[in-house]
């Protein structure tokens, strides 16, 4: 059975190595600032006790207040995972740190979030639309995307 | 005088037999070998993760079904199990029999077509394929009965599975159970040690387990880098834990180790379906929920080993019928991202069996 490692275990080995970078802690969240997501992410795939070497998932979820991109982790070698959150504010521009240079898997995932939810992962080699078209305007998962059916 | 050559660009598909529905590759080439590749798709798009916004929970288990159209009891299962967690109940232990069964069925038929046109892109044109197909059509007809459906089935339900199994179900799955480890063998007999696979496959497109598992690919073409990660082992939902069964894992990685590793899964499937038979438990098949199911705020993240790899469902829900956000993890979409890496150095004709050898379903990839 793969154990979820207790998130207040996980906020605090992040703090240790990584000082301000967990914004909020509780039973069931771990928040990170995105701006420190890349010098996490780089933590928990090479810290020893975490070794987080497969990045299962990769979500976004537009709350209207913030974009919060969430992140699902395994290690296969321990059997363990986790669930880390972070948050982008600005709609206009909501930015986080690409996770390709960590996790390769990422590349499809970022660009598929880019695509349909418009948060931009800097410092991705190839960020462009996925499934959609080159020129479609706006991101249809937004909450605040108006679906425009044809009469 | 040599002859010079300059890179040329290529686009392969998206109409194009070998990529399995609408999926297009600009690969460009130097001569016959490959210099770059990108995957580009998105022809299938249908927003089925929009859609689910706008849906109940009961009424999403329908756009499963249109997800990885060659199982879609394996989806309908992985988001079943999303929606259990998210509410904290477990079906009856009857369904949870029913259920792995016919996932298992699943398993067995979305790896025969995928044997099957791997045989095809290679150039076994159309014989490995029928075979294939006469035996997916028994499990056709088996869910048929189950549920009335041969490719849509909807069969599950948040809590069990819609009825139970009718009466002459039993009797047509041993007889399936019976017939088809001969089947196995006779294509064992024509394929395993066959000269032309071997010399086409054997060293091809080797991915090694750090690759593999840097990409966050899943399911055979994960194991067959030799990765010892199956999600009926390692992190078993329904009734796995119970079930006595091998993961077969590849030695090197390459081509050959994928078709081997679908090849042997197929018994290890069989030995699932016939241990279920054996042991299925009399009992209510549902749990009493109600119509509109209603789960507390939250978020869950279910998943399950579907015949692709690892098929995950993220569900955030707001406390209202319809979930706020419901995010599919694809495993044929995220296999796809170790295409270039595989591919790159090799020529034409192995792109089409590579390709092949990675088994994807382009409902599942663009959803």
């Amino acid at each position: 059975m793969t154990r979820e490692l207790g998130f207040q275990d996980v906020a605090a080995a992040i703090e240790r190595a990584l000082p301000g970078a967990v914004v909020q802690s509780s039973a069931n969240l771990v928040l990170v600032d995105s701006d420190k997501m890349a010098a996490v992410a780089k933590f928990l795939r090479e810290a020893p006790g975490m070794e987080f070497d497969f990045l299962t998932s990769v979500s976004a979820v537009d709350y209207l207040d913030y974009f919060e991109v969430v992140y699902h982790l395994l290690s296969i070698k321990n059997n363990e995972s986790t669930v880390i959150k972070t948050r982008a504010y600005s709609r206009d521009y909501p930015a986080v740190p690409s996770v390709v240079n960590v996790w390769q898997g990422a590349d499809f995932q970022e660009r598929e979030i880019f695509d349909l939810m418009g948060v931009i992962f800097t410092g991705h080699p190839n960020l462009k639309r996925i499934m959609l078209w080159e020129g479609f305007e706006g991101h249809p998962l937004r909450k605040d995307y108006i679906v425009v059916t044809p009469s | 005088m040599p002859i010079k050559t300059s890179p040329i660009i290529v686009n392969i598909g998206p109409h194009h037999p070998s990529t399995h529905g609408v999926f297009r590759m600009r690969v460009m080439f130097d001569g016959e070998n490959i210099i770059d590749l990108e995957p580009v798709f998105g022809y299938l798009h249908r927003g089925t993760e929009k859609l689910a916004e706008e849906r109940t929970y009961a009424q999403i288990i329908t756009l499963t079904d249109r997800l990885d159209y060659l199982a879609s009891m394996s989806n309908n299962l992985a988001y079943v199990v999303s929606v259990e967690k998210l509410l904290g109940v477990k079906a009856p232990e009857r369904a949870m029999y029913i259920r792995v069964i016919m996932a298992e069925l699943m398993r067995i038929a979305s790896h025969l077509i995928g044997l099957g046109s791997f045989l095809n892109d290679l150039g076994a044109l159309a014989t490995p394929w029928m075979y294939m197909f006469r035996e997916r059509e028994k499990i056709l007809d088996l869910c048929e009965m189950v549920c009335g459906a041969r490719i849509t089935y909807s069969y599950m339900r948040v809590g069990g599975v819609s009825m139970d199994l009718p009466p002459e179900f039993m009797g047509a799955l041993r007889q399936f159970c019976d017939d088809f480890p001969h089947r196995i063998d006779e294509y064992e007999k024509l394929l395993r040690e066959n000269e032309i696979l071997i010399s086409r496959t054997k060293g091809v497109a080797v991915l090694s387990a750090e690759t593999a598992k840097n990409n966050s690919l899943s399911g055979p073409v994960l194991r067959a880098s030799g990765v010892n990660w199956d999600l009926r082992k390692s992190d078993p939902y329904e009734i796995y834990d119970r079930l006595d069964f091998e993961v077969p894992i590849g030695q090197t990685g390459d081509t050959y180790d994928r078709f081997l590793v679908r090849l042997e899964e197929l018994r290890q499937s069989l030995k699932i379906i016939n241990q279920c038979v054996k042991d299925m438990p009399i009992g209510e098949t549902r749990l009493k929920l109600p119509a509109l199911i209603r789960p507390p705020k939250g978020d869950a993240y279910g998943h399950v080993e579907a015949p692709k790899g690892e098929l995950g469902f993220y569900i955030v829900s707001d406390g209202t019928i319809a979930p706020y956000r419901l995010k599919i993890r694809a495993p044929s979409f995220i296999n796809l991202t170790a295409l270039r890496e595989m591919t790159v150095g090799y020529k034409l004709a192995d792109l089409i069996v590579v390709f092949g050898s990675i088994d994807v379903n382009m409902g599942e990839v663009d959803r």
